[in-house]
């Protein structure tokens, strides 16, 4: 999934969407080509929407950042599987009476974006808000996960 | 002729402080144009739109969420967003409005009164 997302650490941020554009183009391009021609869903896979993800760890448990501007709360889900975490949706299209896109760089469609946890989380306990646009979910660590404190005697 | 969305970008170099540039959508609408901007983390307070010599500028300065705990894992970027564009001379400057909603920016920029389409009727 981060095939998408990937930006070279040392790339000045002003070229970064220059970069992908032309990218975008030529794979574009290469999907153009008559052997893709029966296949024009693959596009898909190049130009999904991968939205940014962090992931931050304290003592007793985990914290996911996801930039996801302009969702609505119930097109957002959340879920834990096999110690992954997943969170997945859907941004709809607003009704386009009479409008004309003259630019349109914003994704509309389905995203999953998942991240592997590196500890056992209580899914009992997971907790999300959502405001500005940043999506915060709160994972605490299953009890064994957790640090101990050895006390010595 | 009609396009909000030619893009100034040049002005962007040799600046101390850095950008990132957000994606936007352009669409026009019965009397103008919608633009839409994404801005995660972007308050209300945190946006600075301004128009200069035809040209808008909208600034957002991101407040993200203060996250206790080392990042083991970082796909974001820090800086705040800037995005400009030379607005077509048949926008009303002074006309403009905006909204921004979980962090989506919407700048609705209507026609001068004397470019919209006007209907005569025969007497």
């Amino acid at each position: 999934m981060n095939l998408i997302r990937y930006q070279a650490p040392d790339s000045a941020p002003w070229s970064t969407l220059d970069r992908w554009s032309s990218l975008r183009d030529e794979l574009n391009s290469f999907l153009d080509m008559p052997f893709w021609s029966g296949f024009g869903r693959t596009g898909q896979l190049f130009t999904g929407w991968s939205p940014a993800l962090d992931l931050y760890e304290t003592g007793d448990h985990f914290v996911a950042v996801v930039e996801l501007p302009g969702m609505r709360k119930e097109d957002i889900d959340i879920s834990l599987h096999d110690g992954a975490l997943t969170i997945s949706g859907e941004r709809k299209r607003e009704s386009t009476n009479g409008e004309t896109a003259q630019r349109s760089e914003r994704y509309v469609g389905t995203f999953r974006r998942s991240i592997a946890l590196p500890t056992r989380v209580d899914a009992t306990k997971v907790s999300a808000t959502y405001q500005e646009g940043i999506l915060k979910v709160t994972l605490p660590k299953a009890e064994e996960a957790k640090p101990k404190q050895i006390q010595v005697s | 002729m009609n396009s909000l969305t030619r893009e100034t970008r040049e002005a962007d170099r040799g600046q101390a402080e850095q950008f990132v540039m957000p994606p936007a959508s352009v669409t026009e609408i019965a009397d103008g144009y919608m633009l839409e901007i994404e801005m995660p983390g972007v308050k209300k307070d945190g946006l600075d739109i301004s128009v200069e010599n035809n040209e808008l500028t909208v600034i957002g300065r991101r407040s993200l969420p203060a996250v206790e705990g080392t990042p083991i894992h970082r796909e974001s970027r820090p800086e705040d967003f800037r995005r400009m564009f030379e607005i077509d001379p048949s926008i009303d400057a002074d006309k403009i409005s905006a909204k921004i909603d979980q962090g989506l920016l919407t700048l609705t920029l209507p026609k001068a009164e004397h470019v919209k389409p006007r209907k005569i009727a025969v007497s």
